[in-house]
């Protein structure tokens, strides 16, 4: 493995019985970048996320996250990446602070640090104010800032995110944007992210990846993959051109239900 | 101000042993989290206190006055009363799954599950939060009895060996709940099989009534049921002139193997409740 690589998968496969659900990808995502992988109801995005954040075994191949081998590595790869699941993971019955002091222990990072380290959060997802408040009381652009704080806590090199701003308004979605940005730059992590948002994947993302039945249909920056597909193409012509017709029959009832629940809890 | 790459390099070196003591570091934070949550609305106690209340003022009163169960120097009352504690302990424990279905539902597990936490610590601190419930029950349970006449034993190394003692028989029940709930994954699901293995768990053992009242098939269930022991050391320990038809020794091995094995299976099962 190269060692500037943030993401590395060969071949990469997930079977669930006789369906294959992601099907021999092979990706390589450079450090410091954003990543999109964009696609379709049950194009397999969830599943290759979940693969890479050990929370799922391969059926075949081999992917490294940080240098780590997923599989035979777990522990080591959880110690270096963040994630923030498409559902609501904050603990609705504990404050902001209580959220971040128990991520703070979970990562073992020292006492000594964990206040100074959770007062920096708190300001620059701008929670200070709220930080004593229960988070359920919170509107879905809060949570989604304190998941974000969580999930970086202990400066993962590489970050995670399912549908990130899935559910919330403009201006919260703007927020996260912008605080997404600011934590690629400074921190130089390297994100790899799940949209159905072309505006989200054009503002955020360096480098996209299409993923259709399992594979990988187009790979190229944003303005790279408009140009394959035309002079005047905007990112939705991109995704209906390489994901086969606009309506498939993909998904299923539960992407739907959880899609659906997420959307809900946090608007 | 410190730069990050600094703070990054110590938090590695730091970060590379995976000691013991993390593993209990992260299973107390997670405990802890548990108790204040508990505590912030203590309603589930109380409520939960209700029923074996109920089945010591009517059902113990009633059957006391019968006699119909030969229990030796001791009253039916004092009798059922460890019972009905261990009864407590299994119907709080038994629907534990359930909150781990809640928290998988919400998002909650998939984010545990990919910070740097042993499997068995995620499972173990669900069991000593259920140690605690089990403790409340304990308290108003020796409270109800005692104002109803029983007479306790208040030694206290019997004491400390009841807490020990309810600690095991939550974690016991609470864990197979979570493997249960591993296994069939919906809250619905869950509800009705939850409410199939509580009655045979407790009427098949010697909660309330003695073991050699049973018939011979039940007799052999009920020795094999983790509940008989549980009751056993309850009601060897809480009694004044309590005594013990398995063995202390053997009530508390039992508990302990049965635990360890719940454990092993539950820390397997525990990543796939979100696949």
């Amino acid at each position: 493995m190269t060692p500037s690589l943030a993401i590395q998968t060969s071949n990469l496969t997930k079977k669930f019985g006789e369906r294959t659900v992601v099907d021999h990808l092979n990706l390589s995502i450079e450090q410091g970048k954003i990543f999109g992988l964009l696609g379709p109801n049950g194009a397999g995005k969830s599943t290759t996320i979940k693969m890479l954040t050990t929370l799922l075994p391969p059926s075949e191949g081999r992917a490294h996250v940080a240098g780590f081998d997923v599989e035979d590595e777990a522990m080591d790869v959880r110690r270096k990446i963040g994630y923030v699941p498409q559902l609501v993971s904050s603990d609705g019955s504990l404050t902001a602070e209580e959220n971040l002091l128990l991520s703070a222990k979970l990562y073992r990072i020292p006492s000594s640090e964990r206040q100074l380290r959770i007062e920096e959060a708190l300001a620059f997802m701008g929670l200070v104010g709220v930080r004593s408040k229960l988070v359920r009381t919170f509107s879905g652009g809060m949570i989604r800032r304190l998941e974000l704080a969580q999930a970086v806590l202990h400066r993962p090199l590489v970050l995670f995110l399912d549908e990130p701003t899935i559910g919330l308004d403009p201006v919260a979605r703007r927020t996260v944007w912008e605080k997404l940005k600011e934590m690629n730059k400074r921190f130089a992590m390297t994100i790899l992210m799940t949209t159905h948002d072309m505006e989200e994947a054009d503002f955020l993302c360096d480098e996209l990846g299409i993923l259709h039945q399992g594979v990988i249909a187009a790979i190229g920056g944003p303005d790279e993959l408009k140009k394959q597909v035309g002079p005047e193409a905007n990112l939705d012509d991109v995704f209906i051109h390489f994901s086969g017709a606009t309506i498939t029959e993909s998904g299923n009832f539960g992407d739907v239900r959880q899609t659906r629940r997420t959307a809900n809890r946090l608007g | 101000m410190e730069t990050f790459d600094k703070r990054e390099e110590r938090q590695t070196d730091l970060a590379k042993k995976n000691s013991l003591s993390d593993y209990f570091a992260q299973t107390y934070a997670l405990s802890e989290i548990e108790f204040k949550k508990l505590f912030r609305d203590p309603t589930e106690l109380f409520t939960r206190a209700v029923q074996p209340i109920l089945w010591l003022t009517v059902f113990g009163q009633v059957m006391s006055k019968v006699k119909a169960v030969p229990t030796g120097e001791i009253s039916y009352l004092a009798f059922m009363s460890p019972g009905i504690l261990a009864q407590s302990i299994l119907f709080s424990a038994i629907f534990f799954g359930i909150a781990i279905i809640w928290e998988k539902d919400l998002g909650v597990v998939h984010k545990l599950l990919v910070t740097p936490t042993a499997r068995s610590a995620l499972v173990l601190a669900k069991a000593v939060s259920s140690g605690f419930r089990g403790l409340v029950q304990a308290v108003i349970i020796f409270i109800v009895a005692y104002l109803m006449g029983v007479k306790l034993n208040f030694h206290p190394v019997h004491l400390l060996l009841v807490i020990l003692s309810v600690f095991m028989g939550s974690a016991i029940f609470s864990t197979f709940s979570l493997i249960v709930a591993c296994l069939v994954k919906t809250r619905e699901r869950f509800m009705g099989i939850g409410q199939v293995l509580t009655m045979p768990l407790f009427f098949a053992s010697n909660a309330i009534y003695p073991i050699e009242m049973m018939p011979k098939w039940l007799q052999v269930i009920s020795q094999i049921n983790p509940m008989s022991y549980l009751v056993d050391s309850l009601r060897a320990l809480m009694l004044e002139g309590g005594v013990s038809h398995f063995g202390i020794g053997l009530d508390f091995s039992v508990m302990i193997l049965i635990f360890g094995l719940m454990l092993f299976i539950a820390s397997k099962l525990y990543a796939g409740i979100v696949q």
